[in-house]
């Protein structure tokens, strides 16, 4: 079971007491639990069960301008003392920065809605064996597939945020995730790929055969894969790596990269980085959304976001510290996007496909090769050549490459937007990156 | 001995006989103890950014009966949580009927001191290094823009209580100091990254200023990628510089010699054993026994001393990594490669500092024979599909090479290659063997575990360059 809101309170308040007892002048404090319970299973058998129970405070004291943090996991009787006091002697200690404060009192959250976002199930686990062996045996039944490892997790958190302005408040999500991996083999090669589903509520997770199917499915395509030529050709993002673009591109517009001047898109708000077509929302009250949140991880307010309308960027992701150096508000993004995505394309995927009588179709990428201070991008790729619209054969072992400034000058989105993840794009098509390979 | 019970309403006796009594049908498990203690301090942008520590304490319990392993943590250590922690491996395992493996290695060695490095230095004296980091950096022309430098220190306690109540204990410091530059030139931005770390103090890296030279390193590579133009894109020749490079070791190979993939057969290497996977003159081991390195451990989180574990000899296929669990189901012995995060996560069969050994080339050489091809010197990173055995890099300084010498510096750019087959286009390997400097962290199915890598310059005959000049 997971510590109630009563019990989370009561500990934070102990601690923001203590505090100011020490002489912090402000501070605030997160303290969540969080319980998970994992099945996994690999070739239709147990392999692994898993429970975790985290308990977690962090504090941050402020004596003027001068700041420190902790964290705990060590709840043992007197620790969290000889923490608090520690924190405040090292903030003490700590040179003072102007910006450092807690956020506006007119910026903190005041009415928190229901977002639909904790599901009171409990699925246990030999219901979670029961779907995971629905799912291996769909995710096998092809005798090219070799090896299968799927797991089955049920997550469940509370928490609360508090600080010295008298913000008090917190709320309870739950996560219901199913993923399987699959290994297919034959006389040339052996490839891996995987099908994901997480929500909210565990009646709007995927059917446990739909996911083992589409896990293979996307594994046998990808066997005895070519390498091609190196070139410059269309490149088509499948939609769970269209997302990490975008993903790429709010860390590129967060306050922190914008106000150490360390991000290829500083001085860009206002100024047209996409083409006209192209609009990103952040909206953190979708009812059960993945990425949903009513105030940030300072407790300041979070409102829609249209952060990029008709290719103009609007807006930077800004949390306190930075919007003050910036001499902005913040817009309740400390700790990142919430529901974040493109707005559909006006192309179905179909005719995406058939823009380019050659392109090649991505769907998956290795490395970490995006740099957000110089805006190159150049990464490991496999996926699929792509001929007047038709999928030809599996494509592996090339490069793609290219720079975010002139890639995002150069997207065309599908109108195939689902909310599959936290963050989420339509297939994605952009022109003019070079591909290497042999 | 710690003291994990000293503050609990749990004794040592009363707890080792529910781990005995969890434990009694199965093959194997035991309780998993950690207490770390962790800093960071931040310079960034002129001032120190942030000052934290973490106080992190918990047990993970872990029961394996024939394939199958249950877990389950908790950062309460008390009579009820571990209670319930077993009766939760319990009904994992309902009906089994192993033998209980007692036998476990000793050792008596240590290759790191038992001392906390966050102690050791006060506050203020780290607060001024990075002060002084700052104003040296900031020094050196008005090109630079951004300075970001930091600390970070653990001291790590862990204790692996047995069935029957065999106890091993380990107390490992690790320590990083890593500094980053943004330079801009005529609009164009581009950052430099060095640090250096190990399992000792803070003061074995940074006395008498020896930080300028992690200062200086991170300058000049910023200052190359400034000049730097396009990287070529397609197949060609690539010398690898000594060092850090051997990312490509850890990538390329590392990976798939661990022994869980090997069982399962997911590796690309499961049915090489034996067999050529290297040219000739490529050896690589991996060693947890090299004193104060990163990636050294004198127990691994099993209890199971490290070793030397030599994986190719002479290009032939010799050992895969194993945990526990993995050796004993592929009838072998743990080569004492059984890693986890935390407590939060169960062992799986690591990397810890993974060589290439020296040859009798020199890196002068390999450069002089290539016409046309790349001369990679650092890199920020890799990953790799064990399955397809396709795996990448990133350079972050490289040069290309023309007719023997090398030309310009190239954008950082990825590099990717087919693991099993890689070694074997080795056709050279320098006698100039190096360790990285000490700041490598491997991450495998969301675990993170500090690893040290090391080689000599190679000639790799042919990999695809991920640029963007035709």
């Amino acid at each position: 079971m997971i510590k109630d809101q009563e019990f989370l309170e009561k500990k934070a308040s102990y601690c923001l007491g203590l505090a100011k007892k020490l002489g912090a002048t402000e501070s605030s404090v997160i303290v969540k639990n969080s319980v998970s319970e994992t099945v996994n299973f690999r070739n239709k058998k147990l392999d692994e069960s898993n429970r975790s129970d985290d308990l977690g405070i962090s504090i941050t004291t402020y004596i003027g301008k001068k700041k420190s943090s902790i964290f705990s996991s060590n709840l043992i009787n007197d620790n969290l003392d000889i923490l608090i006091e520690k924190c405040v002697e090292t903030t003490k200690n700590t040179p003072e920065d102007e910006f450092n404060s807690l956020p506006d009192r007119d910026l903190l959250a005041k009415e928190v809605k229901d977002l639909d976002l904790y599901d009171d199930t409990h699925i246990e686990n030999d219901q979670k064996i029961n779907y995971l062996k629905k799912l291996e045996t769909a995710a096998s039944s092809d005798k090219k597939i070799v090896n299968t490892e799927s797991s089955f997790t049920q997550n469940k958190s509370n928490f609360v945020l508090a600080n010295t302005e008298g913000f008090c408040d917190g709320y309870k999500t739950s996560s219901f995730s199913a993923s399987s991996v699959t290994v297919a083999k034959d006389e040339k090669s052996m490839e891996r790929d995987y099908e994901y589903s997480s929500k909210c509520f565990l009646k709007d997770l995927e059917d446990a055969v739909e996911l083992g199917k589409l896990a293979a499915n996307q594994t046998i395509r990808k066997l005895s894969p070519k390498k091609i030529g190196s070139e410059k050709i269309a490149i088509i993002f499948d939609k769970r790596i269209a997302k990490g673009i975008l993903s790429t591109f709010v860390s590129a517009i967060s306050s922190s990269a914008i106000s150490r001047g360390t991000s290829f898109l500083k001085d860009k708000v206002n100024k047209k980085i996409f083409p006209d077509k192209i609009n990103v929302f952040d909206k953190p009250d979708i009812l059960k959304g993945l990425g949903s949140r009513n105030f940030d991880s300072e407790g300041v307010k979070t409102n829609t976001l249209k952060l990029v309308s008709q290719g103009i960027l609007k807006h930077y992701l800004i949390d306190t510290y930075n919007g003050k150096k910036l001499n902005l508000k913040s817009n309740g993004r400390c700790g990142g996007s919430s529901n974040l995505f493109f707005e559909n394309g006006n192309i179905s995927f179909k005719d995406l496909l058939n823009l380019n009588s050659k392109s090649l179709y991505i769907t998956e990428t290795i490395g970490h090769g995006s740099n957000i201070v110089t805006g190159d991008y150049s990464v490991g790729a496999a996926g699929f050549l792509v001929e007047n619209g038709e999928f030809k054969y599996p494509i592996n072992e090339i490069t793609i490459a290219g720079n975010f400034k002139d890639m995002f000058q150069n997207i065309t989105l599908a109108n195939d937007l689902e909310f599959k993840y936290a963050t989420n794009s339509p297939t994605m098509m952009i022109e003019g990156m070079v591909v290497a390979g042999k | 001995m710690s003291e994990f019970f000293k503050k609990s309403d749990i004794s040592r006796s009363e707890a080792e006989n529910i781990i005995s009594e969890t434990l009694q049908k199965c093959d194997d498990g035991e309780l998993y103890l950690e207490d770390s203690k962790s800093e960071s301090i931040l310079l960034d942008d002129n001032k120190i950014k942030n000052s934290s520590y973490n106080s992190d304490l918990g047990f993970g319990f872990r029961a394996i009966s024939d394939e199958v392993v249950a877990y389950s943590h908790s950062n309460e250590i008390s009579k009820n949580s571990l209670k319930q922690s077993s009766e939760n491996l319990k009904s994992t395992l309902k009906s089994i009927k192993g033998t209980y493996n007692h036998e476990i290695p000793k050792t008596n060695k240590k290759y790191y001191e038992n001392i906390n490095p966050i102690e050791q230095k006060s506050l203020n004296e780290k607060i001024k290094i990075l002060n002084d980091v700052n104003n040296y950096l900031r020094s050196k022309g008005d090109k630079v823009k951004q300075v970001t430098a930091n600390f970070l220190g653990e001291q790590k306690s862990v204790e692996i209580i047995r069935s029957g109540g065999e106890t091993l204990s380990d107390v490992r410091p690790l320590i990083r100091f890593n500094v980053s530059v943004m330079l801009e030139k005529n609009g164009r931005m581009e950052t430099g990254v060095y640090g250096v770390g190990g399992r000792q103090s803070y003061d074995s890296y940074l006395k008498d200023e020896n930080w300028k030279i992690v200062c200086d390193e991170a300058l000049r590579i910023a200052s190359v990628n400034l000049e730097s133009k396009p990287a070529p894109a397609g197949e060609m020749k690539v010398v690898l510089g000594p060092g850090w490079p051997a990312i490509l070791i850890h990538e390329a190979v590392g990976h798939g010699l661990e022994g869980d993939f090997n069982r399962k057969k997911t590796s690309a290497f499961h049915n090489l054993m034996g067999q050529k996977v290297a040219s000739e003159g490529v050896t690589i081991i991996d060693d947890g026994t090299i004193d104060n390195r990163r990636g050294s451990l004198t127990i691994d989180d099993e209890g199971t001393p490290t070793e030397k574990t030599v994986l190719i000899e002479n290009g032939i296929l010799k050992n895969f990594m194993q945990d526990r669990l993995n050796a004993r189901l592929m009838k072998t012995r743990s080569t004492g490669s059984g890693r986890r995060e935390n407590y939060r996560h169960i062992v799986l069969p690591r990397m810890r500092n993974t060589m290439m050994l020296s040859g009798n080339r020199t890196q002068e050489e390999m450069i002089k024979s290539v016409d046309k091809g790349i001369f990679a010197v650092s890199f920020g990173g890799g990953q790799v599909d064990i399955t397809s055995g396709k795996f990448v890099f990133n350079c972050t300084e490289a040069y290309e090479i023309v007719n023997g010498k090398i030309g310009s510096p190239i954008k950082g750019a990825t590099l990717i290659g087919d693991g099993p087959s890689i070694l074997k286009e080795v056709s050279m390997v320098g006698n100039d063997m190096m360790m990285d400097p000490g700041i490598g962290t491997c991450g495998k199915a969301g675990q993170g575990v500090p690893v040290g890598v090391a080689q000599p310059s190679i000639l790799i005959n042919k990999m695809t360059v991920g640029g963007t000049k035709l």
